[in-house]
């Protein structure tokens, strides 16, 4: 065995990995393990990977994911709740040079803002929608999303979501599929490493797609709220690949035609 | 014959203690540290160096981006 | 060259006028009675004109917030409504006024509440003066009472939106809107170029400068109250600098007629009846409503024995006229609403009735 130190390891010329300087130096408000902070990470990564900083403009929703514009180091709006697309509507079109995404949660892109969600998206505009579904409202304590599983308990559904009640929970991202606006839908997720590479690689696309005016970039992340599920992060990983994806499975649900 | 040899470094006073890290990683390198940092979180380390072969799991999957890794190649002597 | 008059609806001739004083984009959603603004835009294409961006939304919620977005990108950006479909655009007119945005918004305004009527009223000047959504702020209101000025006030509502960075709204109504007047049009002004565009606007981050951020939202209370000061500070400049009113036949008058838009051309022919039976009248016409010209109505109230503040509405300027006045002088209201407009007739009557009697 080779008798090395990490000290020797630890050189700049070995970096292989490091926080790109696109997300700021803030420590993110998240909660640990948070399926956002590694999305906002690698949207991020993205960005810079692309050189597209000066070029990129980002839309802000309502949720916990309000504050994207203290982390990802890019000119950013902040929208009203569910509106994300219609801002992102007019500055491409009054900046068609420009990348623009809309990051946005379940309440914000599938319940409160739906219209404007199918409207850009039927329209074709010319953008990147990042939707981080984890089934719960998790900035105003664990409310229902529309997104929530059955039978799922939260803070609104203490005795679980009785779809007799409270309907079904959505599937956004089949749904936008199905207009003839979207270019590229995929459901995606960032808990483990190789789900993060992927999702990566997903949002790359969806960015490269802007280049094509080719209609809307959809990336669903499904993703987990350890603190709305009242779990800490190993097992709400767990809980979301038991729970989550067999209802929201992941893969492309639409491909640009070769 | 060559081996690749890795190491991280956590940065401890970001770190929130998800331990994401810790189940992510093929070699079993990282643990939680007893000590918290000044958030009051545990912290992610490495408690078993010598198998880290710096394949960038921990950092990928890592929410906030606090681990930076380190890889290189080095010539493996032959025991006597 | 000296451009010709040409005959237009008021609707038109904003829609006309905002391609000509530049316009980025127009977001709108059909409603009367305004929707000739976006239908005159979509057939004089001013994308191949000026490279305008017209676009219809799928809601005034939505069309409210494409101006946001591109108000945040630093362009020249304008929507159109009536009553209801302002109301709708209240949440985020609100989020505009708190992000510091240059807007236009013409509010043609029809009788209400609920759907009330597709007729002419005023009764939307509360929401146009006093806020409209929630929070603590103002938006900056023209009134137009001609075609004329349907086409004058568009480039100078741009003006003062971005030199405020303040929503500005033009509060028309029915009338004037589908009315036909002539209308003479100012020369066209070029769109902005992209360095022209304002320093913080979300244009990309060049590596030159920080990131650029449009938001609303301070969670800390006394950032947020210094913020609520800066506001003030703004709408109290713009009381000092900002305040446009029109005068008729004040010099001499002995009772007032305090009228905007609609109500003020009818009543600038009551003032003429009043007059034929011996009754000195004159009209002061506030075409800022906000900021309300408070001074000059103030100082009115030393010389009158009365005011009269007609109102196609149940009474809401009335209040800034009594504000204004403090009490030096009666101040009556007299209003029609559901779309009924006021005769100049009428309006005598009820100043003789009021102040003089018999």
């Amino acid at each position: 065995m080779a008798d090395i130190d990490i000290k020797d390891i630890v050189k700049k010329e070995n970096i292989v990995y490091k926080k790109t300087s696109v997300l700021t130096d803030n420590v993110m408000h998240y909660c640990p393990g948070c399926g956002h902070s590694t999305t906002h990470r690698i949207i991020a990564e993205v960005i810079e990977e692309m050189g597209i900083q000066d070029k990129t403009i980002g839309i802000a929703p309502v949720g916990c994911s309000v504050f994207m514009y203290d982390y990802i180091d890019v000119d950013t709006q902040e929208a009203a709740h569910g509106r994300a697309p219609a801002l992102a509507t007019a500055i491409k079109r009054l900046l068609p040079d420009r990348f623009v995404f809309t990051y946005q949660g379940d309440g914000d892109l599938a319940a409160i803002g739906t219209a404007e969600t199918i409207h850009a998206c039927n329209r074709g505009e010319n953008i990147t929608m990042i939707f981080i579904n984890n089934g719960i409202y998790g900035m105003t304590g664990g409310q229902m999303a529309p997104t929530s599983l059955e039978g799922m308990h939260t803070s609104t559904t203490p005795y679980g979501r009785d779809p007799g009640l409270m309907g079904h929970p959505i599937k956004m991202t089949e749904l936008v599929a199905q207009l003839p606006g979207t270019y590229y839908v995929t459901r995606q997720a960032v808990h483990t490493p190789n789900l993060v590479r992927k999702t990566k690689k997903a949002i790359r696309k969806a960015f490269e797609y802007q280049k094509l005016n080719k209609g809307v970039s959809f990336v669903e992340v499904v993703s987990n709220c350890n603190s709305g599920w009242k779990m800490p992060p190993v097992q709400a990983v767990k809980w979301l690949d038991e729970n989550m994806l067999p209802f929201y499975p992941l893969g492309d649900i639409k491909v640009p035609e070769k | 014959m060559a081996k690749v040899k890795g190491a991280i470094v956590v940065d401890t006073e970001r770190c929130k203690g998800c331990e994401l890290c810790v189940i992510s990683c093929p070699t079993h390198v990282i643990a939680m540290s007893q000590k918290v940092n000044i958030k009051g979180y545990h912290y992610a380390y490495m408690e078993n160096p010598d198998a880290c072969n710096g394949c960038t799991n921990c950092a990928v999957v890592c929410p906030d981006g606090v681990i930076t890794v380190y890889r290189m190649k080095v010539e493996e002597k032959t025991e006597v | 060259m000296e451009e010709d008059f040409v005959l237009m609806k008021g609707n038109e001739a904003l829609a006309e006028a905002a391609i000509r004083a530049g316009a980025d984009g127009y977001f709108g959603y059909p409603i009367t009675p305004q929707s000739e603004v976006m239908e005159y835009l979509t057939a004089a294409k001013p994308w191949e004109r000026t490279g305008m961006v017209v676009l219809q939304a799928e809601s005034e919620v939505s069309a409210i917030n494409m101006l946001y977005g591109g108000a945040g990108a630093g362009k020249r950006v304008m929507t159109s409504s009536s009553s209801p479909g302002i109301s709708l655009m209240q949440e985020g007119i609100s989020y505009i006024a708190g992000a510091e945005l240059p807007v236009v918004v013409a509010n043609v305004v029809r009788g209400g509440p609920g759907l009330g009527t597709i007729q002419p009223s005023q009764s939307d000047y509360f929401q146009a003066t006093k806020g409209g959504g929630h929070g603590d702020y103002h938006l900056l209101v023209l009134a137009p009472s001609s075609v004329q000025e349907m086409a004058d006030f568009m480039p100078l509502a741009f003006d003062l939106a971005f030199k405020y960075r303040n929503p500005v709204m033009i509060l028309s109504d029915g009338a004037i809107g589908q009315m036909m007047e002539k209308v003479k049009f100012q020369p066209q002004r070029p769109r902005m170029k992209d360095e022209e565009l304002p320093g913080w606007a979300t244009t990309g981050k060049t590596p030159d400068r920080e990131r650029n951020i449009i938001t609303s939202l301070d969670l800390d209370p006394y950032r947020q109250e210094r913020f609520n000061r800066k506001l003030i500070e703004k709408y109290q400049k713009m009381k000092e600098e900002e305040v446009r009113f029109e005068t008729f036949q004040c010099e001499d008058a002995e009772y007032l007629f305090v009228a905007y838009g609609t109500s003020s051309r009818i009543c600038q022919k009551s003032v003429q009846l009043a007059r034929e039976k011996g009754i000195k009248a004159g009209l002061f016409r506030p075409i800022t409503l906000f900021p309300f010209p408070e001074k000059q109505v103030g100082a009115l109230a030393d010389q009158v024995k009365g005011m009269l503040s007609v109102e196609m509405s149940a009474g809401q300027m009335v209040e800034d006229v009594r504000l204004a006045t403090n009490g030096k002088v009666p101040v009556e209201h007299y209003g029609r609403m559901g779309g009924v407009i006021p005769t100049p007739d009428e309006i005598v009557e009820v100043l003789i009735q009021k102040f003089i009697g018999g």
